[in-house]
């Protein structure tokens, strides 16, 4: 029932936003039913962990053997829990924003939400499209709606693109449910379906481009700087937060599991365009003077990693890439935030207009330190457990011949996140305080309760992460066994 | 059976309505009791009873699907009077007479969806046909409507003798005027071959296919309005539905001879339709060649032939109606066609704004609306076929590009600011329209509500 019960409180909550007069009980009323929503997620991992609770399946086009199916696995667990986190986070963190329309607004962010949590738990794979094209819908209003100057074309490269990707999904769903046993949307009859291996070579492609439009792996990014920069920064937080996981959950759960021999016949390739994106967004990074594009840049990087250790098949690096996909997402609403403040305190996001902010707001500083820091991986902060992780998994990975090179490219980009991240810590923080910035900004108490959970959670995981390791172990264990290619020849 | 007889009798009575009653408000209250008659009765025939019992010969033949396709006609033309009938008055002063005229119309397509018999196939053509001639040029005094009638009359005209001739090869080759005649084999003589390619181009050119489409635009463009939503829906339905019928029943043994060939004018159908839109400035122009983008997936029904196919082009009925119908009717009260008379229709009017969103993005194809689940069915029924990936994957492509024009009015709506032109639409208006968009959704998220009529 909780899967139901995630799924019907945003939905709810969100068709009656747009019903709502007043922008501030609105406001309020999203809060309120975030709060909820992240409450049933915790006591689905804590007191109902029995199965009975954690799935949920009902018939729905019996005639092509289609059922609502909703469960809660280790991956959806986690992946849940960041979504049931975020949106409490970017509520509370834009409390003081204002908006146009503000029912609207909120209405879609909840409608959203249901996309998503619906993305992480279709056990269906018709479902799980029908959710995928859902939480494109509200955001596609979300950025075109409340977004800045370019917001409308950016938002519909975003939008084509997406969309191109997901239609082909779609048509890779038709023909490999058509070469399940008994026809069914089912993700076991998925997991047993006999599909050649010269389909499924272009299955594989076809569902890729998908997953990688999402992600986004290189060269498919080019949406994704103009989208993040463009967005109104609640939904940016939701967009690189959230909806990314989307495509590396796509993966993990609908392409390797069932199409896991091109899986291993097509690994090289993909790890090495995630490499090269991963090297290609960080040198552009170091050059952006716009915080926004920095951030999207090295979220490219961070999601470019992931890419890399799943195509791996490690124990390590699968779970490494499951916390990951929470850590990432953390980490990176935190940065927006504190960009959301000074764009809204000094009219500016360039980094070559501000400075000395440490000064001023020390507090600030402090907390957004902490979460640059995790950003690129340091010890005891929640990103190091995860990078550590996939790199360990690369490096002992067994299906590819070129581990040492990928390891060494990938490893680069961690310097170059360094160089990147600490360099904008510098010039934005520290140095003189300019006219701009001399008035500083003291942090809202809004503001300083979301940066200090988000820097909690960094510190909790990254000092023991056994808690959400053990959530994701048996998912990871449980891909890798189908992703198995050996187990095929051995038979 | 009922239908066929009620449409003709309805048709005979809105004639003579216009000496009989003087208020146009009576005029129209009784086009929509009539058709609301005409669809109980077909309705309750595909529960088994008929009320007229009469020996067609063998000629024609109401089975479930011609009926099931019937009674979604029916709604749908329902649907439209409810939402269109108030703007029919301002074509010109024959009020009555256009009611007659569709009732003819509805007529032709009961004959053509369930004939047995070529000649009746011939017949429910032309009985489809000779009314639109006269609706496409009812705006009389306008150059545009006449010239987009003759131009309808002379190619339809045209493409009629080719069916006349493809009827006659056919004849001489099998002997017989009989779509339903069980032959082992298919035959082979060049006569059957040429006479089977004749209906097939004449066909296409009823459901401006690719490339014999030429005619839809113009004809769509220079019609008034209220008649291209009629003719670009209901009429382009009809037309398909003896596309299919024929395929099956007559040449369906003879599939692997012409589904290369269909495949094709489904492709050239899809890219010339999609292509061309994306260039138009007008939404009413947009919506003809959209019309043809969408006639191109109708077409993947055609080219795969099976049960899902059919189940497919029923729902597919539905959804492209109900979008399309719902679309016109906001469009019809505008003043400007262009994509800038949507301006800010959102800031104006919020209700109708959201349901003609509901309306495009039921035609782009976007899920929980009847237009993804019906273009899921088209794909799912081509995939089947295990021939020709290349034509699924080439459909999904177009329709990313058909994403492009729809979403151009979405834009427009929302984040446009209009000279704000306003628009008057009356509450019953808006109620008939949410229902259409309800409607839409609902079959979007259960489409058995059609689909299992089809067999229970």
């Amino acid at each position: 029932m909780i899967p139901v019960f995630l799924l019907v409180i945003p939905l709810v909550s969100g068709l009656g936003a747009f019903f709502f007069k007043d922008g501030k009980t609105v406001r309020a009323w999203a809060l309120f039913s975030s709060l909820i929503t992240l409450t049933g997620s915790i006591l689905g991992l804590t007191i109902f962990k029995d199965a009975s609770y954690q799935e949920f399946h009902a018939s729905w086009i019996s005639s092509i053997n289609t059922s609502f199916s909703v469960k809660l696995d280790g991956m959806g667990q986690i992946l849940c829990l960041l979504t049931a986190v975020s949106f409490p986070l970017v509520f509370l963190s834009t409390w003081n924003s204002v908006y146009k329309k503000p029912n609207n607004f909120f209405g879609l962010m909840l409608l959203m939400q249901v996309g998503l949590i619906g993305v992480f738990l279709a056990m269906d794979a018709l479902l799980f499209y029908f959710f995928w094209e859902l939480a494109l819908i509200p955001a596609y209003f979300l950025c075109s709606q409340w977004g800045g100057e370019r917001r409308i074309a950016v938002t519909f490269k975003f939008f084509i693109y997406t969309f191109t990707g997901s239609i082909l999904m779609l048509v890779a769903i038709i023909y490999i449910y058509l070469q399940t046993p008994d026809h069914s949307f089912d993700i076991t009859a998925f997991y047993n379906s006999a599909t050649n291996s010269r389909a499924e070579s272009w299955l594989f492609w076809m569902m890729f481009v998908a997953f990688a439009v999402k992600m986004p792996i290189w060269p498919l990014h080019t949406w994704q700087p103009d989208t993040y920069e463009q967005s109104p920064t609640a939904v940016t937080m939701i967009l690189s937060g959230v909806m990314v996981k989307m495509g590396v959950l796509g993966m993990i759960r609908w392409l390797i599991p069932v199409l896991h021999i091109s899986f291993y016949q097509w690994g090289d390739t993909v790890t090495t365009l995630a490499v090269t994106g991963m090297l290609y967004a960080s040198l552009i990074a170091i050059q952006q003077d716009d915080l926004k594009r920095l951030v999207a840049y090295s979220s490219i990087a961070h999601v470019g990693l992931m890419c890399a250790s799943l195509f791996a098949e490690t124990h390590s690096g699968m779970q490494g890439v499951m916390i990951q996909m929470f850590n990432h997402g953390i980490n990176i609403i935190g940065l927006w935030i504190v960009i959301e403040l000074i764009e809204r305190q000094f009219g500016t996001r360039k980094i070559s207009q501000l400075g000395g902010l440490a000064q001023r707001s020390p507090a600030m500083a402090i907390l957004l330190v902490v979460v640059a820091l995790a950003n690129i991986g340091l010890p005891l902060t929640n990103g190091f457990i995860g990078e550590f992780l996939m790199f360990n998994g690369i490096f002992a990975s067994t299906v590819t011949k070129y581990y040492v090179v990928f390891t060494v490219l990938a490893g680069i980009t961690i310097i170059l996140a360094a160089v990147y991240t600490l360099n904008m810590i510098r010039k934005v923080f520290y140095g003189e305080t300019n006219t701009l910035t001399a008035p500083g900004y003291s942090l809202r108490f809004n503001e300083t309760a979301a940066l200090t959970i988000i820097v909690v959670i960094v510190f909790v995981i990254g000092v023991y992460p056994k808690l959400f390791l053990d959530i994701s172990k048996e998912t990871s264990e449980f891909i890798l066994q189908k992703a198995d290619v050996r187990t095929i020849f051995n038979k | 059976m009922n239908a066929l007889i009620l449409t003709a009798v309805f048709g005979v009575i809105m004639m003579f309505s216009s000496f009989l009653l003087k208020n146009k408000a009576a005029i129209r209250g009784l086009a929509i009791a009539g058709l609301t008659i005409v669809l109980i009765a077909n309705v309750l025939e595909m529960s088994g009873m008929v009320f007229f019992k009469i020996d067609t010969k063998g000629m024609i033949g109401f089975d479930r699907f011609a009926l099931l396709f019937n009674t979604i006609v029916f709604v749908c033309n329902l649907v439209y009077f409810l939402l269109s009938a108030r703007d029919i008055e301002k074509v010109g002063i024959n009020y009555s007479e256009y009611f007659s005229l569709i009732f003819f119309v509805l007529c032709g397509i009961t004959l053509a969806s369930s004939f047995h018999s070529l000649l009746m196939l011939f017949l429910g053509i032309e009985i489809i046909s000779i009314p639109l001639y006269i609706l496409t040029g009812s705006d009389k005094r306008n150059l545009k409507s006449n010239e987009a009638s003759l131009k309808y009359l002379l190619l339809g005209a045209f493409s009629t003798g080719l069916m006349l001739m493809g009827i006659a090869l056919i004849y001489g080759a099998t002997g017989t005027f009989s779509t339903m005649v069980e032959t082992k084999e298919a035959p082979t003589s060049a006569l059957f071959i040429s006479g089977m390619l004749l209906l097939m181009f004449s066909m296409a050119f009823k459901v401006s296919a690719a490339p014999f489409h030429f005619w839809t635009p113009d004809v769509y463009d220079g019609a008034p309005t209220v008649f291209t939503s009629f003719m670009a829906t209901i009429v382009k339905v009809g037309a398909f539905i003896a596309f299919i019928r024929l395929f099956n029943d007559a040449f369906g043994n003879s599939q692997p001879q012409w589904q290369l060939l269909i495949a094709l004018i489904t492709a050239i159908t899809l890219f010339i339709g999609n292509i061309t839109a994306v260039f138009q400035q007008s939404v009413k122009r947009m919506l003809a060649y959209s019309s043809i983008s969408q006639a191109g997936f109708m077409m993947l029904s055609i080219y795969a032939m099976n049960q899902d196919a059919k189940e497919g082009f029923l729902l597919y009925t539905a959804a492209y109606c109900l979008a399309t119908i719902g679309i016109f009717a906001v469009l019809i009260k505008l003043k400007d066609y262009s994509f800038d008379g949507f301006n800010a229709l959102a800031k104006q009017q919020p209700l109708v704004a959201v349901l003609t969103t509901i309306f495009l993005l039921s035609l782009a194809g976007i899920p929980l609306t009847a237009g993804f689940l019906s273009k899921f069915y088209m794909l799912k029924a081509a995939t089947v076929t295990g021939k020709y990936l290349w034509l699924v994957i080439f459909a999904v492509l177009m329709a990313v590009v058909s994403v492009y024009y729809y979403f151009r009015v979405i834009q427009a709506m929302y984040f446009k600011d209009g000279d704000g032109q306003a628009i008057e639409v009356s509450s019953a208006f808006k109620l008939t329209l949410t229902l259409v968009a309800a409607l839409i959704i609902l079959l979007g998220i259960f489409p058995n509500l059609i689909i299992n009529w089809l067999y229970f």
